[in-house]
């Protein structure tokens, strides 16, 4: 049987990162990347909404409770997305590590014998594919672009790459796969793979960083303040 | 399928594409009605974070209660997962009529053909548009940006 607390940790990565891509709106570049990062972070807050209230069943709580009810020692999400991200390329190293382990999550996970799971990661991994998409081609435009672009994306690459191994805490299994498909981007924007030491993380134990509980209170200080308010 | 709600459901046009009904976009999947007046209407999302389907729901109980149907329930649901593969025909053809370009066949890459002139010469200038669903392009031969809808 599925456990809330698994479901919760699928659920507040997406959400977190949701957030954390929400702050390049009316920030990105240009035009087409302003959209582009708002649209995947509007996917990853509706497979956020799905999973929570998956989750919520489980533990008899509404979808907006627990997105807006719970202290940041009650979060699950990994370390990797609740940092900030205010730097382009981290922005982009970031999500190349985050969805092309989400890819191949949800991938498997639609054979899941749990048929909700197994119906939100049939939605979430179409949408995914294109997050992945779209953080390989900009890794590999700004690695494989002038010395300043190359020498900023590896900078990205080697600040985000010691989060990753907190994503495979419980299913190993996805590791290959996933480290193949980064490998192959890395390789094509004439990048270097990191070699640094991975950094022990505790989110799915509800251990944070502190950038977690600055990042809580922008997202629910509205609904905290005005319990129940609608628009 | 053909029942009074069904029809009712399936006229309803898709708020951000309104030339195309959600039957049309093969959002609307079931609609069941008993005899007490109850109506149950499936929908299902083009993509998950998709902020249509809120305003869909609503425009669903107000259409189906204003035909006289006492209590009407929207369920959203997401298995088996939405694809480009259910929209109709007549919904492609509406759709290039109003300037985007319909998505072909999943896992085919075709070239996108402009909506305003029918050239093939055109290429993506971004994967993601004015919604979840859609993509920017720009024509090489008219030199007109458009929208196309994403094939998933």
């Amino acid at each position: 049987m599925t456990s809330a607390d698994y479901v919760l940790g699928l659920a507040d990565d997406a959400l977190v990162s949701a957030q954390r891509m929400g702050w390049w709106i009316s920030r990105a570049p240009q035009l087409e990347e302003d959209l582009a990062l708002a649209n995947i972070g509007l996917d990853q807050l509706g497979q956020a909404r799905s999973l929570l209230s998956y989750a919520g069943t489980m533990l008899d709580r509404t979808e907006d409770d627990l997105a807006y009810l719970r202290d940041d020692r009650e979060f699950r999400n990994v370390w990797l997305v609740e940092r900030p991200q205010t730097d382009f390329g981290v922005t982009m190293a970031r999500l190349l590590l985050f969805s092309a382990w989400q890819r191949e999550l949800y991938a498997a996970l639609v054979t899941s014998s749990d048929a909700t799971l197994a119906g939100i990661a049939g939605k979430a991994v179409k949408e995914v594919a294109y997050h992945l998409d779209h953080a390989s081609q900009w890794v590999i435009r700004l690695g494989d672009g002038t010395d300043e672009s190359h020498s900023r994306m590896q900078a990205a690459l080697d600040a985000e790459w010691p989060y990753l191994d907190e994503l495979f805490e419980g299913a190993p299994e996805l590791r290959p796969a996933v480290l193949a498909r980064i490998e192959q981007v890395v390789a094509e924007a004439t990048l270097a793979v990191p070699e640094v030491a991975p950094v022990v993380g505790g989110g799915r134990h509800g251990l944070h960083t502190e950038h977690l509980g600055y990042l809580l209170a922008e997202m629910q200080h509205l609904h905290r303040s005005h319990p129940g308010a609608t628009w | 399928m053909t029942t009074a709600a069904w029809k009712i459901a399936a006229d309803l046009p898709d708020p951000e594409l309104p030339v195309v009904t959600i039957a049309d976009l093969g959002i609307l999947r079931e609609v069941t009605e008993d005899d007490q007046g109850r109506v149950h209407v499936q929908i299902t999302p083009t993509y998950s974070g998709c902020p249509a389907m809120e305003t869909i729901s609503a425009d669903l109980v107000e259409a189906l209660t204003q035909a006289g149907y006492q209590r009407v329930d929207v369920e959203f649901v997401l298995s088996p997962a939405w694809t480009t593969d259910w929209m109709t025909e007549e919904a492609k053809a509406k759709l290039e009529a109003y300037g985007v370009a319909p998505p072909g066949p999943v896992a085919l890459a075709l070239s996108v053909k402009c909506p305003q002139c029918g050239s093939l010469d055109t290429r993506e200038s971004s994967r993601f548009g004015s919604t979840a669903c859609k993509s920017l392009w720009v024509c090489r031969a008219c030199r007109e940006p458009f929208d196309h809808f994403k094939a998933i």
